[in-house]
């Protein structure tokens, strides 16, 4: 396969496209990821309160996009959503980077709905014999959760929440069906224009690599300083 | 739109077959199935090396495991496209580029699957097996797996549900799946995007949705 010389695609105008496309990526992720975990605290409530309705959304929601590929999210809300928008909502959205709104619309309504289903279960992992303790000792619901549910629910709910954010931030190279100009969209062009395939795919598997370790490291960092306790 | 549907619903469905290749729905099915069947194996293999107790088989293939893990699919796509031609020397397929790909990636998900469920069985039951008089192998092949891969039916469900779902991302190699296939017929029909997507969306959600909840009606609990 010849020489490799990674020096290409590591200077001048590719390396600019490279670090521009590594920048974006990590934009989406956290762009999605603060619309993300709001929206999954919501839906996870809504799926454990006892309004019927309140529920049949949440499994809904839940359920609809869970069992729908991301790559057609993508597809959608950028093909076909601009289209059910009134006239100047669509040109608004023409007129600023529709196709990174779209990704992080579609990256935030998935992962959210991953995430949902991690705080839900979260919650429920914590015996209901706590809040009937912490009930009977006086606390009122509000203060019952936030004293006594929570802090417990916070340690069992936080790895999975890490290990949805390492899926997200992988998630984001998808966005390139759309054209978004994140790292794999700048990877396949760097490496149209300079024929370096192995170099070009080289720089940005270790750049996804660096950033997947740096959120695996968290996690363990995490389970460390606060490991879950047996009740 | 009636209209759309009886002009396209089948190409949507099959692709050109019997004309030309199959494509739509019937090939994300066949590939989303064939992916799953070749993962099983590299699993099993790359999780009983995880558990080895010879350290030259366990480091390298524990790394494997990291990287793939820490590597979006569609680069492990893109290598499998790029590097599979230059490795065998003759032009790979979409299919083949694409099911190797998901093979390995699926393999080195499925190996943690498989460790947690090999690990998961009690000591004694080795124990038991190897002062009967069964080798390691034996003792792995007709005590420990069976019972493994029993308890390990709800995550396995959840995998073939998600292999399904990563088979879309064929649609950036030009492979023809129902989601190039749906893109194809929008970039024809020009009017509809929304019906055409959302139909795609619907039908992804069906067999996805469809296969889960068939696994909960065999007692299969994900």
């Amino acid at each position: 396969m010849g020489e490799f010389d990674f020096s290409v695609v590591t200077t001048g105008e590719f390396r600019t496209w490279l670090v521009s496309g590594f920048l974006l990526s990590l934009q989406l992720l956290a762009a999605s990821w603060l619309l993300a975990v709001p929206m999954a605290t919501v839906v996870a409530l809504c799926r454990l309160s006892s309004v019927g309705v309140l529920r049949g959304f949440g499994a809904v929601f839940v359920e609809g996009i869970r069992n729908v590929p991301l790559l057609v999210h993508m597809l959608f809300w950028y093909f076909a959503m601009p289209e059910l928008l009134p006239e100047p909502a669509r040109n608004w959205l023409y007129e600023h980077n529709a196709e990174v709104v779209c990704a992080v619309i579609a990256l935030a309504l998935y992962s959210g709905s991953y995430m949902a289903e991690d705080i839900r279960s979260g919650i429920r992992s914590v015996s209901a014999t706590q809040i009937e303790a912490a009930r009977a000792l006086g606390f009122g619901f509000l203060a019952a959760m936030r004293r006594v549910v929570l802090p417990q629910a916070f340690r069992i709910v936080v790895p999975p929440l890490i290990s949805q954010t390492l899926n997200l931030w992988k998630n984001t190279s998808i966005a390139t069906v759309i054209g978004t100009a994140e790292l794999m969209y700048q990877t396949q062009k760097v490496e149209t224009n300079s024929f370096r395939g192995v170099e070009s795919f080289g720089v940005a598997t270790l750049a996804y690599l660096t950033v997947s370790l740096v959120i695996t490291a968290v996690a363990v960092g995490f389970q460390r300083r606060f490991p879950v306790r047996a009740i | 739109m009636t209209e759309s549907l009886a002009t396209y619903g089948l190409y949507f469905l099959i692709g050109q077959y019997p004309n030309g290749p199959l494509g739509g729905l019937a090939l994300t099915i066949l590939l989303g199935a064939s992916a799953l069947v070749l993962a099983m194996p590299v699993g099993i293999l790359l999780a009983l090396a995880r558990i080895s107790d010879w350290r030259v088989v366990r480091w390298p293939v524990t790394g494997m495991i990291y990287i793939v893990r820490g590597t979006p699919l569609l680069m492990v796509v893109f290598w499998a496209y790029f590097f599979l031609p230059a490795v065998t020397g003759k032009k790979t397929g979409q299919f083949t580029t694409m099911l190797i790909a998901l093979a390995i990636f699926n393999g080195a998900y499925l190996a943690e699957v498989v460790r947690a469920g090999i690990q998961g069985i009690p000591w004694g039951q080795t124990e038991a097996a190897r002062s009967l008089g069964l080798n390691y192998g034996q003792t792995l092949r007709r005590i420990v797996v069976p019972q493994a891969l029993r308890n390990m039916l709800p995550s396995l469900v959840n995998q073939f549900v998600t292999t399904l779902k990563e088979t879309s991302l064929g649609y950036i190699i030009g492979l023809q799946e129902v989601a190039f296939i749906a893109s194809q017929v929008n970039s024809q029909v020009i009017v509809h995007p929304v019906a055409i997507y959302a139909a795609l969306a619907l039908t992804f959600f069906v067999l996805c949705f469809g296969v889960a909840r068939f696994a909960g009606w065999l007692g299969v609990r994900t």
